[in-house]
């Protein structure tokens, strides 16, 4: 900027040449000078005066346009909850293998009061105490409605029948609220698997239901997660299959006077349940409380028999000694072993149901159901080999079956595999499992000899794990469990045209003090049927069950658990699809006298 | 002779009092703040019977205070555009000093309402919130400072202003007020700019002001809360916002209709901070263009008003008031349409309240004294510069 000079030299001498005030030019100078500045700032001010000038106007532009797009927009729902936790309320399904509901939602209303919008409260209080008189008292009621509190639950569900009560009452305070229940169709027909389901977050608007027990705890997440649209969860159950055994088992459980009945039928190649039942059991519409802690959880309904239940299971174990030594080539099935009893072990002694004479074949211990014969198999095995055996079919771990009380079905080992423990557990004392396991175990067995994961979830197709034993050993097997019931202790269990095969198996229930009951008994059948090609295995337990039809009771499973298996059998193999084999074993036995 | 017997003919020297106000006056804001204030009377018989009823008042209570609070509000308008920029300037030092006095006496003589902040003084039928009075009377002190300083000769205005800025914002944070801080540190900005704050100096403050925002957003919780709320697309409708945005789509663009209207009953700051919502329910986008238009009519025009102004001091103090009165109506719609992040603000002349209505007739009266049109020397300009 070249700035003009105060007192041009030029100038100043030429005034004071001319005799004038040389200082006038300096202030007239000084004056320009001034005034330039003032100019100068006045045209900037004046610019960024216009640059906030627009800037206004374009931020109440703005504004105006945002409102304009704002009142355009359709208004949102009012939603329940505040943003970023909403209250999920689509519960899925849960529907058995056939796509039958088991478990479904309901809409019912809940019942609140906002005292503050209420006309009569005395009335209404008078009235809802008349309406709900167990639960509802009305002194209370007027507290609460002519207080201060301008919130109060009344009642957490309602049938259509009880609101439109309430509604006539005509109070505007007393209010509705949506509220989805969990809904069992079936009651108790499935109720230990199912578990059940409880509120837990809730508004006026909706209440969380999440799962308490069973699958509906173990599917909580997936059964909640929105990602799924809602689809169903296919159980692997039967409804059909569920409801034939339930009833069969109840039937059988009174007629032998049992504590307590557990089955579980499960497909050989897949490990699917198609049906588990304990008993007795309760409605999961209406779930149990739980028992006062120090009393047994096992005497109460809500005790799953079939998965927390581990019991010592008795004979049923022998065949695991037996297909386990034929694997390994110790012995064939027609290899004798020394039966003489009684077999003594230090200070035990290992007796038999009979004397059956010094020595058995390897069948026959199997079909006459030898202590001592199945002991001297497992002290060949060794406690090693037969521990890992046991493993491998799954005795050592809780079952992987999707319930959130499978882990609490763990299996009692001995401290110390002793050899003692070796020939027990041979013929099932010593070691305690559930009779899901022994499902699993005998479905590994009898399948072709690959290994069976429970599960309840319905699979598409068969679910082979490793092998365990061979398939030569897993037929010979069957055939001896199938001469069981047609040649042994298990008679009770032939239905005709099904071709049972399976092993009874009594065990003396062990006192709480230590030893063992004279005459309590559990009582169980695995059975497998058909026997010429094994689909499904049922394990039926009684406990406690005995048979006084004649003079003396009887408690061995051939007499309590078989004829209740049998007639379990005769129900629901044809609503398994299986067709009655009665013509070709006929053929069968006529073809080698054409020969 | 006549004089000489009669006396001479009084005479006046220059103009009367209110023709030259009538003929000087910014008419048209003039009406745009009448029209404000009867819009806040309509918006007040739709929004404070739900307060007056809550409080066991008459329906109309707050209406009728509200009448008579406006009344003293106009008067007080009217009363400070007849006075000169000067006069202007002396009442408003005098009016500063009282009010940083009572400012100072808050923490021991305030009340809070039980709203946390001691921001009152309680005279029975009426509180006094000394911030709002202070807004107008500092705008016009720094706005003094500002212009004296750029007098060859001057004192240092830009640095006496900052300091009284700082001074005002540190008690006002005190009570807290931090609304009312941001106002009066952005008008100390608008001042300072139009004063000619170079250019690299803002760009510098901008950016720091970016960083500080980032620095607050990553180390406080609270803050990244606020923020977080305000840029998530979904909003709590239970929240005083959500409230007021699902009002704003309820009134659409012709609204509910007059006493229809729902949001007033669910919003305890209906009638004050959220009062546009009220207005977008139950009269629709019109009336609230309306407003917006109103308020932008006010300030522009004052704004480019103020651009013919030669007298610094004036063009300062004029911009000063403007921006602050209008930005304090665009935060507060800001808000509502979620453009800004939540901040309680009033919308001046709308929302209810005595003493704000009252120290926003003071402002405004000040604006219109300060945007009268003057002489300013152009004829001068002409002649003498042409001259040489």
């Amino acid at each position: 900027m070249i700035r003009t000079p105060l007192r041009p030299l030029a100038r100043i001498l030429k005034a004071r040449e001319d005799g004038e005030d040389p200082g006038l030019i300096e202030r007239e100078n000084r004056r320009k000078r001034r005034d330039a500045d003032r100019d100068r700032k006045r045209l900037r001010a004046q610019g960024r005066l216009l640059v906030l000038g627009l800037c206004f106007f374009a931020a109440y532009a703005t504004i105006g346009v945002r409102m304009g797009i704002l009142a355009n927009v359709e208004p949102a729902e009012p939603k329940v909850a505040s943003a970023g936790q909403q209250i999920v309320t689509q519960r899925a399904d849960i529907t058995d293998r056939n796509g039958r509901i088991l478990a479904t939602n309901l809409v019912t209303r809940s019942l609140y009061a906002q005292p503050h919008l209420m006309v009569e409260p005395e009335r209404a209080a008078r009235e809802l105490a008349a309406l709900f008189p167990d639960e509802m008292d009305e002194e209370r009621l007027r507290g609460w409605f002519t207080g201060e509190r301008k919130f109060i639950w009344l009642r957490r569900q309602m049938s259509p029948e009880q609101m439109q009560a309430v509604h006539d009452i005509g109070e505007p305070g007393l209010l509705f609220g949506p509220r989805e229940m969990r809904l069992y169709p079936n009651g108790p027909l499935a109720a230990h698997i199912l578990g059940g389901s409880r509120f837990e977050k809730e508004d006026v608007n909706a209440a969380e239901v999440i799962g308490t027990a069973g699958v509906e705890k173990a599917f909580d997440e997936y059964l909640r997660d929105p990602a799924q649209g809602g689809a169903p969860l296919a159980l692997s159950l039967d409804m059909t299959v569920q409801s034939a055994a339930r009833e069969v088992l109840g039937g059988g459980m009174r007629l032998m006077n049992a504590r307590g009945a557990a089955a579980v039928l499960m497909d050989v190649h897949t490990g699917e349940v198609i049906s588990m039942l304990s008993l007795p059991d309760f409605d999961p519409n209406d779930r149990p409380r739980p028992l006062a802690s120090g009393n047994d959880p096992s005497e109460s309904p809500l005790f799953n028999r079939a998965v927390q239940g581990v019991y010592e299971l008795g004979s049923v174990f022998k065949i695991f000694a037996v297909a386990q030594a034929m694997e390994l080539g110790l012995v064939n099935p027609d290899t004798m072993i020394d039966t003489k009893g009684p077999l003594v072990w230090g200070r035990y002694r290992i007796r038999d149901f009979h004397d059956y004479g010094p020595t058995l074949s390897v069948k026959n211990v199997i079909v006459e159901s030898s202590n001592i014969g199945t002991a001297h198999i497992a002290m060949d095995i060794g406690a090693e080999r037969q521990k890992d055996f046991l493993a491998s079919l799954g005795f050592t771990k809780p079952t992987e079956i999707e319930m959130v009380e499978a882990p609490t079905g763990k299996p009692l080992l001995p401290p110390k595999w002793s050899e003692i423990s070796t020939m027990t557990i041979s013929y099932g004392h010593g070691l305690s499992a559930s009779p899901l396991h022994l499902a699993a175990a005998y479905s590994t067995i009898v399948n072709g000899g690959t290994r069976v994961h429970p599960t309840l979830v319905k699979q598409a197709g068969p679910q082979n794990g490793e092998r365990i034993i061979s398939e030569r050993t897993s037929r010979a097997s069957v055939d001896m469990l199938r001469a069981v019931v047609t040649e042994g202790t298990a008679s009770f269990g032939d239905v005709v045209g099904y071709e049972v095969a399976g092993k009874t198996g009594s065990a003396d229930k062990p006192k709480p003090t230590g030893g063992y009951y004279k005459d309590r008994v559990i009582a169980t059948f695995a059975s497998t049927f058909p026997a010429s090609d094994p689909k499904y295995v049922l394990i039926v337990t009684l406990d406690e069950g005995e048979d006084t039809i004649g003079s003396m009771p009887r408690r061995t499973a051939g007499w309590t658990a078989v004829p209740v298996a049998a007639a379990m059998i005769e129900r629901i193999a044809p609503l398994l699809g299986l067709r009655p084999a009665v013509e070709p074993s006929q053929e069968a036995a006529l073809i080698p006298a054409n020969l | 002779m006549t004089e000489m017997v009669y006396g001479a003919v009084p005479m006046r020297t220059g103009d009367a009092v209110l023709p030259r106000w009538w003929r000087t006056i910014d008419k048209w804001t003039m009406s745009c703040i009448f029209l404000l204030f009867g819009v806040g009377l309509l918006l007040g018989l739709a929004a404070s019977p739900p307060l007056a009823e809550r409080n066991g008042l008459d329906p109309f209570y707050y209406v009728e205070r509200q009448i008579f609070f406006g009344g003293m509000a106009m008067a007080v308008m009217l009363v400070v555009s007849m006075m000169t920029p000067d006069a202007v300037r002396r009442w408003a030092v005098v009016g500063f000093l009282i009010t940083l006095v009572s400012l100072l006496l808050l923490p021991f003589l305030g009340t809070d309402f039980g709203k946390g902040a001691t921001r009152w003084f309680s005279f029975g039928f009426a509180s006094v919130q000394p911030s709002e009075f202070l807004k107008p009377a500092f705008v016009v002190v720094c706005a003094w400072m500002l212009s004296a300083g750029q007098e060859p000769g001057g004192p240092p205005g830009k640095t006496l202003s900052l300091c009284v800025t700082i001074l005002v914002v540190a008690l006002l944070v005190l009570q807290p007020d931090f609304g009312q801080s941001a106002l009066i540190v952005f008008a100390w900005g608008v001042m300072y700019f139009i004063a000619g704050a170079p250019i690299l100096l803002l760009m510098g403050l901008a950016g720091c002001a970016v960083l500080f925002g980032i620095g607050a957003y990553s180390s406080s919780e609270h803050f990244a809360r606020r923020i977080d709320g305000f840029l998530s697309p979904e909003i709590d409708p239970r929240t005083q916002l959500g409230y007021a945005t699902n009002a704003i789509q309820e009134g659409g663009f012709f609204g509910v209709g007059v006493g229809e209207g729902q949001v007033k009953w669910s919003l305890p700051d209906a009638h004050t901070d959220f009062i546009i919502a009220v207005a977008a329910e139950e009269y629709g986008v019109v009336l609230v263009s309306f407003i917006i238009l109103l308020y932008s009519v006010i300030v522009v025009r004052s704004l480019m008003r103020l651009m013919k102004e030669r007298d610094p001091f004036t063009r300062l103090a004029g911009a000063g008031l403007a921006c602050i009165f209008g930005v304090q109506a665009m935060i507060n719609m800001g808000v509502a349409v979620r453009l800004l992040p939540a901040k309680g603000m009033t919308l001046p002349f709308v929302s209810y309240g005595g003493s704000s209505l009252i120290a926003g007739g003071l402002l405004v009266g000040m604006l219109l004294a300060m945007t009268r049109a003057r002489p300013q020397g152009e004829i001068g300009d002409i002649l003498l510069r042409r001259g040489r």
